[in-house]
């Protein structure tokens, strides 16, 4: 059996879903960054299976998937600034006693 | 062959690893699931003929992300208290599987243009043509390099002592 563009596209879709389940349920915020970085990760594999199965010649969902590198770098960078920062004014980080914003 | 065989095992050991990441009690334990996963993302790559988006993976999230991720933790003395779950456990599980059925019904129900052409090995002379040449991405990789320079200062500005 040869693997096809179906096989990396339902591994990118079980990965995204385990990550979406782990974002939606964690209370630790580190976790809930990390299920992030999952769910980016999983769009990525589908983005360069994308561009080495349809387009193999223009390598456009590779440049695509670098750029959300960058992203995912420059958001888990201000991210765990932002988590740093509550700690140290709460000294808890779970998402259920970060409330300072809510009415 | 040799191509499927890697294929599986890596799919596995990253749906496990995400499976670890979710459901280990201890969060420095979930941290290196975690690792172990962007690991075999980067063999996936590899298996997709994608070279130097591996060896990219492989710096920035399994040499720089996860080291972030873990100083975070280290910082944050959350590791005793593990990683407990909110009361949204069964709504968010139903909207994971639903939303994971609907794209696997739609992944295999859709007939793909597959090009006939092998993908371009190696990568990184293309990718490199294709992103800073005139009428290529040199536009968004100037933007891009904004965009981390405005993160780093936020970071800074954000978790400095006051």
């Amino acid at each position: 059996m040869t693997i096809g563009l179906e096989h990396y596209l339902v591994l990118s879709a079980v990965l995204f879903c385990i990550g979406l389940y782990g974002a939606l349920t964690k209370r630790n915020a580190v976790i809930i960054l990390m299920c992030i970085e999952l769910m980016l990760n999983a769009v990525n594999i589908s983005l360069v299976a994308f561009s080495s199965y349809i387009v193999p010649l223009l390598l456009t969902g590779q440049v695509f998937a670098i750029f959300v590198m960058v992203v995912a770098a420059a958001e888990v960078a201000v991210g765990l600034a932002i988590i740093l920062a509550i700690y140290r004014g709460l000294t808890d980080i779970d998402a259920n006693n970060i409330n300072l914003m809510k009415w | 062959m040799g191509l499927a065989a890697a294929f599986w095992i890596m799919a596995v050991v990253a749906v496990v690893a995400a499976l670890g990441v979710v459901f280990l009690r201890n969060v420095f334990r979930a941290a290196l699931a975690l690792v172990l996963c962007f690991i075999t993302v980067a063999g996936l790559y590899i298996t997709l003929s994608a070279d130097f988006l591996a060896a990219v993976q492989i710096l920035v999230y399994v040499g720089a992300i996860s080291v972030l991720i873990i100083l975070a933790i280290m910082m944050t003395r959350e590791v005793q208290q593990g990683s407990p779950t909110n009361k949204m456990k069964l709504p968010a599980f139903i909207v994971a599987a639903v939303l994971l059925g609907i794209m696997i019904y739609t992944v295999t129900k859709t007939s793909w243009q597959i090009a006939a052409e092998s993908p371009l090995t190696p990568t990184t002379v293309p990718l490199a043509t294709k992103l800073f040449s005139e009428n290529g991405f040199i536009l968004p990789v100037e933007i891009a390099a904004m965009l981390i320079l405005a993160a780093i200062l936020g970071a800074i500005v954000i978790a400095r002592e006051k």
